[in-house]
């Protein structure tokens, strides 16, 4: 009798196993299914509009490859020199093997130069979305313990990220490849494995260094959440995670370092004499001074007062030591950096009191948005560093979802002067419209009522609803997208080209600060 | 005021935990995402989808870019345009000196003359020079490009998918059995069209429109209202002579209607009168004299062109490998031999449906009817597939298996086609994203077809002819895009391709015939059955 329960018991869990493995290979299917299709319409925008950057990429190529690694960082034949940390020149390196093989123009430095034949486009694209893999990976593993409908709904919003595509794959950057490694981190932080969780970090920082904006969050949250265990282990591990970090520099920069160029490269990766701001102005807490310093001129030379106009441009850089601002104070990288540590300080504070993983993904998207907004000359892709991470947080509440349904929209709106050809016009705007509509069928559903659900037929009540504020917010940038796009153009010409750029990015502005408060607010109640 | 809910941060909410383990299998979340909205929500959502789709492969280049003197069908268009924003109405299918008209004359009814008119006019407006008399021939230019791609694309968005709505709203009112994820799924399948989206937005065509028409007209018929269907269908013609394809399914299902009213007179002198009307309205500018409607005919029927062009996977262009059919007959002969051999095909369909209509039979009778038309029609081009394809589309949920062959096969036949027009990349992720969303996961479309007594899978070999054929094809791809053919035959790989779809196309034409027989006889039986009850 006995054994046979015990069987029958066995085999239950048997059976349940098999269960889990079926539900968890159907799951595994359904993402790979949303990257089949994010993949079929990276491939089909293969001929649309690419950027510099994608000029920048083929240039790099052909450094790290005809070039032995001392010149890498010295090399001035091109314009666009190498300027990002040395994993990525590494990752260059590689890549460059398989251009070699497919078209030896592209890694020549010389002839190279804006080469635009049908080879390099597609082999620099299909390398981005090859390398979107990571980012497949990484959503992948943030998601396996969640329940299925959390997951698909990640998964639907950081695959088919409306600007992901715009950045990676019309525009032409790595941002998909490199959000990989962040969420792969992310993942490993919320397991509680904080050692991997912070190598992969420092492993991002020696890929781009635009990362670093979140170091302060990791550097508090490892050393409490890892290191504060007593004075023997804490003080091991301290060792360990240091040793760790070090190693993982010493395999980027050592290289240089051993050639004494570390000077040179620090000096390339950190441009400071670029300006404030970047020439699309980033809809960043900038904008705001900058018209307020317009605008106070505007007035008191009205009255009467003797301003002089400001010969430096806030996008050219510090010309000398004239200030680009004609009433307040001047603003240097120093200010800046002040101000987003700053920014960042409650969320470290909250960090070191109560280092909970679950909240690790909330407080460095928070930390990538204060870097946004207050940081020196900031690109408005980098807005993709936290709105990618902010899915994450999305499905864990209404008032989550309610909040990234309007920063997500303004985020991949301020992208929109990036494509300025009329071809990608449409396919910016169904982009936005459909991630809108995928982001609201989504979060009605899985926030819909309990009983609703049963029902076959009939309308279903959701607790996802967007306030009127957000309504007529967004309504905004409908019209905001109308004067830019035809009024302006229509009623003033070529006159006065930066109104539209000014227009869109002080709206977006408004919201991204919006939800810079609204974070802030959820992150210290 | 009323207290904020304190909130919480870990990840397990107490708000969607318990919701969602009731739906049990994860993967149906998908699904439910996009339909619990109802059916109108779920399109739209795909049609901003197909939209995105469509616009990202009209960045590719069209037929005959950069490639004088003639170009290709993008040139025809734009030569469209030019010739009716500059000539009066009566001119534009008279050869003068403004209109030469073996330089791409128009030879499409009016009504695309019409539209061609319309689009011409906001050129003019944005691009004048892409439209100029004359001195626009072979114009190329980004923004040029760029505006006749989206006035097929807004052709597409405002005729096109509106139509689609209207059918799967009708069609599924009908179908009370029919679950939402089914829906949802037919809708994707309707416009997410690979064959569609790469000829009209690739290559370079206005079909979206004539096909609308028609599809509206079909959608009027499963609605019930027959001056609608003929009306609309009337439309189609006038766009586009091709639309006849379709012509006998609606004749023998409305006429087999007709007669089972009370007075088959009165309803037949009514719709005589709808169509009548129609045509008078868009024919109007030609009608003022015998010679001029004389004159817009004998462009539509470009009969000087012979019985078959290029390599067509139809019945003439297949079988002259041995016949020679061209030299044999007379152009004469043969005109009346092709129209023989079409009405043959397609009688068997048309007496079912006289015999007993049917709005199920209706569908089977529009695919037999377009497919004997592409079988063996004269002068058939490699495009005219769409019209068997859209048909094979409305029955996607009834056939599922075989209309993924179709697809394939029907999208195969026009791969020469599309590589001329350097499409590649488009043919191969359109086909990719389509089989993806075909088999999206937690939608099985496999349905038991009624028909199910009979089936082509019973038959010992049937698999394996179709893994061979489809191996070969695949192979057939790979040769085409690597090897250079023997001097001897430059064609031989077209020709072996035709082969290939023509023989798949048969086996498709003799498989939906016998469906739509054994149809009429499962309704019938029923109906008996019904009776003894």
């Amino acid at each position: 009798m006995g054994f046979v329960n015990q069987r029958s018991l066995m085999l239950s869990v048997y059976i349940g196993a098999e269960m889990d493995h079926r539900e968890e290979n159907k799951d595994r299917r359904l993402l790979l299914w949303f990257f089949a299709v994010a993949t079929a319409v990276k491939l089909l925008l293969i001929p649309s509009y690419r950027s510099t950057d994608f000029e920048v990429h083929r240039n790099w190529l052909a450094i790290t490859h005809s070039l032995p690694l001392t010149r890498w960082y010295f090399d001035e034949t091109s314009q666009w020199t190498l300027d990002y940390p040395p994993f990525f020149a590494y990752f260059e390196r590689f890549l460059s093997v398989f251009a070699r093989v497919v078209d030896p123009r592209i890694v020549n430095l010389q002839s190279g130069i804006d080469y635009g034949a049908e080879s390099v486009v597609y082999f620099q694209r299909i390398s981005v979305i090859v390398s979107d893999l990571c980012l497949l990976y990484g959503v992948y593993r943030l998601t396996r313990k969640l329940e299925p409908m959390k997951r698909n709904l990640i998964c639907a919003l950081v695959i088919w990220s409306p600007g992901l595509l715009i950045v990676d794959h019309i525009h032409f950057q790595y941002n998909g490849f490199l959000l990989g490694w962040l969420l792969l981190s992310i993942s490993f932080l919320q397991e509680g494995r904080d050692l991997l969780g912070g190598f992969l970090f420092a492993v991002i920082l020696c890929f781009k260094h635009l990362f670093a904006v979140a170091a302060p969050v990791y550097f508090v949250y490892l050393l409490r959440h890892y290191c504060w265990s007593g004075f023997v282990t804490g003080f091991r591990r301290l060792v360990t995670i240091g040793a760790v970090v070090v190693a993982v520099f010493v395999a980027a920069y050592g290289p240089f370092i051993y050639h004494g160029q570390i000077q040179q490269v620090i000096s390339r990766m950190f441009p400071f004499g670029r300006g404030l701001c970047h020439a699309y102005w980033a809809p960043n807490f900038w904008v705001f001074y900058i018209i307020l310093d317009k605008g106070l001129a505007f007035s008191l030379r009205k009255l009467g007062f003797d301003i002089r106009i400001p010969s430096a441009s806030f996008t050219g850089g510090l010309v000398g030591n004239s200030s680009p601002f004609a009433v307040l104070p001047q603003i240097t990288p120093l200010t800046t950096f002040a101000l987003v540590l700053l920014a960042i300080s409650p969320c470290l504070v909250k960090a070191w009191k109560k280092p909970h993983p679950g909240l690790v993904a909330r407080w460095i998207a928070y930390a990538y948005t204060c870097g946004f907004l207050f940081g020196w000359h900031v690109h408005e892709k980098a807005s993709l560093h936290f709105t990618i991470p902010l899915a994450i947080v999305a499905v864990q509440s209404v008032e989550d979802a309610k909040h990234y349904f309007l920063v997500s929209i303004v985020s991949c709106y301020s992208l929109f002067p990036l494509l300025y050809e009329p071809q990608e016009y449409p396919i910016k705007v169904l982009l936005l419209l459909l991630h809108s509509m995928v982001m609201w069928l989504g979060f009605t559903a899985q926030y819909a009522e309990k009983k609703a659900r049963k029902k076959e037929s009939g309308e279903i009540k959701s607790k996802f609803k967007i306030g009127y504020f957000e309504k007529s917010y967004l309504m905004g940038l409908f019209i905001v997208e109308m004067v830019s796009q035809f009024l302006h153009p229509h009623f003033l010409g070529d006159k006065y080209p930066f109104i539209p750029l000014m227009l869109i990015s002080t709206y977006c502005t408004v919201g991204i600060m919006y939800s810079w408060i609204w974070q802030l607010r959820r992150i210290l109640t | 005021m009323p207290k904020k809910k304190p909130v919480k941060h870990s990840g397990d909410d107490d708000i969607a935990a318990p919701v969602s383990s009731q739906t049990g299998s994860s993967i149906d979340t998908l699904w439910w995402w996009l339909t619990h909205k109802g059916t109108t929500t779920s399109f739209l959502c795909i049609s901003l989808f197909a939209l995105l789709i469509r616009s990202a492969v009209s960045m590719y280049p069209y037929s005959g870019a950069g490639t004088p003197p003639k170009f290709g069908d993008f040139e025809a268009q734009r030569h469209w345009m030019e010739i009716t924003t500059n000539l009066p109405v009566i001119d534009w299918y008279r050869n003068g000196t403004n209109n030469d008209l073996t330089y791409w004359g128009l030879d499409y009814p009016p009504l695309t003359a019409y539209q061609s008119y319309i689009h011409g006019v906001l050129l003019k407006i944005f691009n004048p020079e892409s439209v100029a008399l004359l001195s626009s021939r072979g114009h190329e230019s980004y923004l040029g490009k760029l505006l006749m791609r989206w006035t097929v694309l807004s052709s597409d968005a405002l005729i096109f998918f509106p139509a689609a709505l209207f059918f799967v709203l009708v069609y599924h009112r009908n179908r009370t059995r029919s679950s939402k994820s089914e829906v949802a799924w037919h809708i994707a399948m309707i416009l997410l069209n690979p064959c569609l989206i790469l000829i009209d937005h690739g290559h370079f065509q206005y079909n979206c429109i004539s096909l609308r028409l028609t599809l509206g007209a079909i959608a009027a018929v499963l609605c019930g209202s027959e001056v609608l269907t003929f009306g609309l269908f009337s439309l189609a013609l006038s766009h586009k002579q091709m639309s006849a394809y379709f012509a006998p399914a609606f004749f023998s299902h409305l006429l087999g209607k007709c007669l089972r009213r009370r007075n088959p007179i009165l309803a037949v002198v009514k719709l005589g009168i709808a169509v009548i009307a129609t045509f008078v309205i868009v024919w109007w500018p030609y009608l003022h004299s015998l010679d001029d409607f004389l004159m817009v005919l004998s462009r539509l029927a470009p009969f000087e062109r012979g019985i078959y062009e290029d390599y067509v996977a139809n019945f003439w262009c297949t079988t002259s490998i041995l016949i020679k059919w061209k030299k044999l007959f007379t152009t004469q002969s043969l005109k009346s031999i092709s129209l023989a051999a079409t009405i043959l095909a397609s009688l068997p369909s048309m007496v079912q449906q006289i015999l007993s209509p049917s709005n199920e039979g209706f569908l089977y009778g529009l695919l037999n009817s377009s497919m004997a038309f592409y079988l063996f029609s004269f002068q058939v081009h490699e495009k005219s597939i769409l019209m068997p394809f859209l048909s094979a589309t409305l029955l996607a949920l009834k056939l599922p298996d075989h209309f993924i062959h179709l697809t394939y096969y029907a999208l195969f036949s026009m791969f020469p086609l599309l590589c001329r027009d350097k499409l590649l990349i488009p043919y191969l992720t359109l086909s990719f994203l389509f089989t993806i969303i075909y088999h999206s996961p937690g939608n099985q479309p496999v349905q038991k077809t009624k028909a199910s007594i009979f089936s082509f899978k019973n038959f010992p070999g049937y698999v394996f002819l179709l893994r061979t054929h489809f191996f070969i094809s695949i192979v057939l791809h790979v040769l085409y895009l690597t090897i250079q053919p023997p001097q001897k035959y430059p064609f031989l790989l077209e020709a072996l391709i035709m082969i290939l779809c023509f023989s798949y196309f048969v086996l498709f034409g003799f498989y939906t015939n016998y469906t739509q027989w054994t149809l009429s006889r499962h309704f019938r039986s029923s109906g008996k059955e019904k009776k003894h009850i």
